[in-house]
C-alpha cells in the first residue's frame, strides 16, 4: 500500500493533460509568431482583437453562466437562449431570473439591493454598478452566496432525468419481458455489467462489491453522459468545473473512509511488516495519501475535460484566424480529429474515475492476509 | 492554483451534492436493484439450468449404464440357462442311451438264456431221438444180420453216414 502515494502521482504526471497543455503552448506559439509576421506586414489591427476575441470566448465558455445561451450575434448584440433564475442569500433569499442582468451589461436591482454579474460572477454593487479592484486587478465587492440555477445545473438536472428515465426503463422492461432487456435496453445492460464486472468485482472482490455498485454506476452514467454532453454543440462545461470534480471526489473520499475497516486503517498508521521506525515515518505518508488519492482523482477529471475543451476551441478558433485555403481546412481537420478522440476521452475519463474510486474502495475493504 | 479557487463555485458544488446524492438515492432504488437483481436471478437460472442439464446428462449417463448392465445380465442368465438346458439335454440322452443299452443287454441277455436253454432242450431231445433211432437202427441191423451179413453191414454204414450229415 504504500506504493500507492507514488503511484498516485506518476499517474497524474503521466495523464494527457500534460501532453494537451504542451499542444496548447505550441499551438499558442505558433498562431502568435504567425500573427507577429501578419501584423507586420500589414500592421492590421482587427486580427489581434480577433484573438482576444477568441480568448475571451473560450474562456467564458469554460465557465458557468447564469443564463443558456445558445448563440450570440455580436454585431447586433443579440443573445439567443433563455435565462435562468438566480437564487441569492443576501441577508434573505432572494430569487429573480438571470434576464434582469442582460448578460452582465445592466445593474439588477431586488429588494433594494444591487448585483451586477462580472465574469459570469454575482457580485453587490451600488446603483451605477461599479466593481472595485484591488491591485492584482480582482474585484473586492462583497460576493452574495449564489445558488443560482445556472447552466451546470441545468445540464445536471437535465442528464439526471436522462439517466432516471433510461435505467428506470430498462428496471421495468425485465418485469415485463421475464428478465431479459427489450430496446435501447440491449444497449444499456452490457454497460451496466462492463461496470460490474470489469470495474467492481475485479476491484473490489466479489465479497463486498454489492453496496457501492449503486455509487460506482451512477458516477460512471453521470460522468459519461455529461462529457458526450460537453461534446455537442450547447457548449456545456460541466465535468470540466472543480466545483462539480470537487462534489464528485469528496463523495468518494467519504465512501472509502466510512466504509474502511480495521485492516485499513492499520495499514495507515501503523504498517505491519516494517520497522517501528518505519512505521513512524510512513504515517503522515500514508495519511496524505488518503487526501491525495480523492484529490487526484478531483484534478485528472477537472484537467482532461478542460484541456480537451481548451484545445478543440483554440483550433476551432484558429480556422478563423487562418483565413487561408489551407490553414483553415487544415484546423477544420484537426479538429474534427480531436473531436473524435474527444469522444473517446469521455468514455475513458468516466471510466479511469469509476475504476479508480473501485479501487480506493477495494482497498478500503480488503481484508488482511498477512 | 488561484484560478481555480477563484473558479470554484460553492452554489453549484451544493447543487452537484444534492442533485447527485438525490440522483444515487433515486436510481438506487428505481433501477440500480431491481437491474441487477434481474440480471442476478436470470445469470442465476442460467446457471441452475446448465447445472440440472448437467446432472440429466449424467442421470441419463447412469440409466443408460443401468440399462447395459441389467441387458448384459439378461444375457448372461439366458446363456446360463441355454447352456443347462443344453445340458439337460445331454444328460438325458446320456441316460437315455445308457438305459436302453441296460435294457437292451437284458433282452440280449434273456433271449441268450432262452436260446440257451431251448438249445439245451433240443440237444436232450435230439440225443432222446438219437438214442431211439440208435435202437431202430440197432434192430434193423440186427434184422438184417439176421437175412444177409453183407448187406447188414453196408446198411450200418449208410446209416452212419447219414447220421454224421445230419
Amino acid at each position: 500500500m504504500h506504493r500507492n502515494l507514488g503511484t498516485e502521482i506518476l499517474r497524474v504526471m503521466q495523464n494527457r493533460t500534460v501532453v494537451k497543455i504542451l499542444l496548447i503552448f505550441t499551438l499558442a506559439f505558433a498562431t502568435s509568431n504567425l500573427f507577429a509576421k501578419e501584423s507586420k506586414k500589414e500592421g492590421n489591427e482587427g486580427e489581434g482583437d480577433l484573438k482576444t476575441e477568441i480568448k475571451e470566448f473560450i474562456d467564458h465558455h469554460l465557465q458557468d453562466s447564469h443564463d443558456f445561451t445558445l448563440f450570440s450575434d455580436k454585431e447586433a448584440n443579440k443573445h439567443y437562449g433563455f435565462p435562468l433564475p438566480v437564487i441569492l442569500w443576501d441577508n434573505g433569499l432572494k430569487l429573480f431570473s438571470s434576464s434582469k442582468f442582460h448578460h452582465g451589461e445592466t445593474v439588477a436591482e431586488v429588494d433594494g439591493n444591487y448585483y451586477k454579474l462580472y465574469h459570469s460572477k454575482i457580485y453587490k454593487t451600488d446603483a451605477s454598478g461599479t466593481i472595485n479592484y484591488d491591485e492584482d486587478h480582482h474585484a473586492t465587492n462583497t460576493k452574495p452566496l449564489d445558488f443560482s440555477i445556472t447552466k451546470n445545473v441545468v445540464s445536471i438536472l437535465l442528464i439526471g432525468l436522462l439517466m432516471f428515465f433510461m435505467f428506470s426503463r430498462l428496471a421495468k422492461s425485465y418485469k415485463k419481458n421475464n428478465g431479459i432487456p427489450t430496446g435501447v435496453g440491449r444497449f444499456l445492460e452490457p454497460l451496466v455489467l462492463f461496470v460490474r464486472d470489469e470495474i467492481a468485482i475485479p476491484n473490489i472482490g466479489e465479497k463486498n462489491y454489492k453496496r457501492y455498485m449503486s455509487f460506482l454506476l451512477t458516477v460512471f452514467f453521470f460522468i459519461w453522459l455529461l462529457n458526450l454532453l460537453g461534446m455537442t454543440p450547447l457548449a456545456v462545461n460541466v465535468t470540466g468545473n472543480i466545483a462539480v470534480t470537487f462534489a464528485l471526489a469528496l463523495i468518494t473520499f467519504l465512501i472509502t473512509n466510512l466504509t474502511a475497516n480495521k485492516n485499513y486503517w492499520g495499514h495507515i498508521f501503523w504498517m505491519p511488516g516494517v520497522p517501528t521506525f518505519m512505521k513512524v515515518v510512513l504515517a503522515p505518508i500514508e495519511l496524505l495519501g488518503v487526501f491525495i488519492k480523492p484529490f487526484s482523482l478531483m484534478i485528472r477529471l477537472y484537467a482532461n475535460m478542460t484541456a480537451g475543451h481548451v484545445v478543440i476551441m483554440s483550433i476551432i478558433g484558429m480556422m478563423f484566424l487562418f483565413k487561408s485555403w489551407i490553414g483553415s481546412p487544415l484546423s477544420f481537420g484537426l479538429s474534427f480529429a480531436l473531436s473524435i478522440l474527444e469522444l473517446l476521452v469521455a468514455a475513458l475519463q468516466a471510466y479511469i474515475f469509476t475504476m479508480l474510486s473501485a479501487l480506493y474502495f477495494g482497498m478500503a475493504t480488503e481484508e488482511a492476509h498477512h | 492554483m488561484d484560478k481555480l479557487l477563484n473558479d470554484f463555485s460553492f452554489g453549484l458544488f451544493f447543487w452537484q451534492i444534492l442533485l447527485f446524492v438525490g440522483l444515487l438515492l433515486l436510481l438506487r432504488k428505481f433501477a440500480w436493484k431491481p437491474i441487477l437483481e434481474a440480471v442476478n436471478n436470470r445469470e442465476e437460472g442460467i446457471k441452475n439450468a446448465l447445472e440440472s442439464a448437467e446432472e440429466a446428462r449424467k442421470e441419463m449417463q447412469n440409466l443408460q449404464a443401468d440399462n447395459e448392465r441389467i441387458l448384459n445380465e439378461a444375457r448372461a442368465e439366458r446363456d446360463g440357462m441355454l447352456k443347462e438346458a443344453r445340458q439337460l439335454k445331454e444328460n438325458m440322452i446320456t441316460d437315455a442311451k445308457s438305459e436302453a443299452q441296460a435294457e437292451a443287454d437284458k433282452i440280449v441277455a434273456q433271449a441268450q438264456a432262452t436260446i440257451e436253454s431251448e438249445k439245451k432242450a433240443a440237444i436232450a431231445d435230439l440225443k432222446s431221438q438219437v438214442a431211439g433211432l440208435s435202437v431202430e437202427i440197432a434192430e434193423k441191423v440186427v434184422r438184417k444180420e439176421l437175412a444177409d451179413k453183407d448187406k447188414q453191414l453196408e446198411l450200418v454204414e449208410s446209416m452212419l453216414g447219414d447220421v454224421t450229415l445230419n
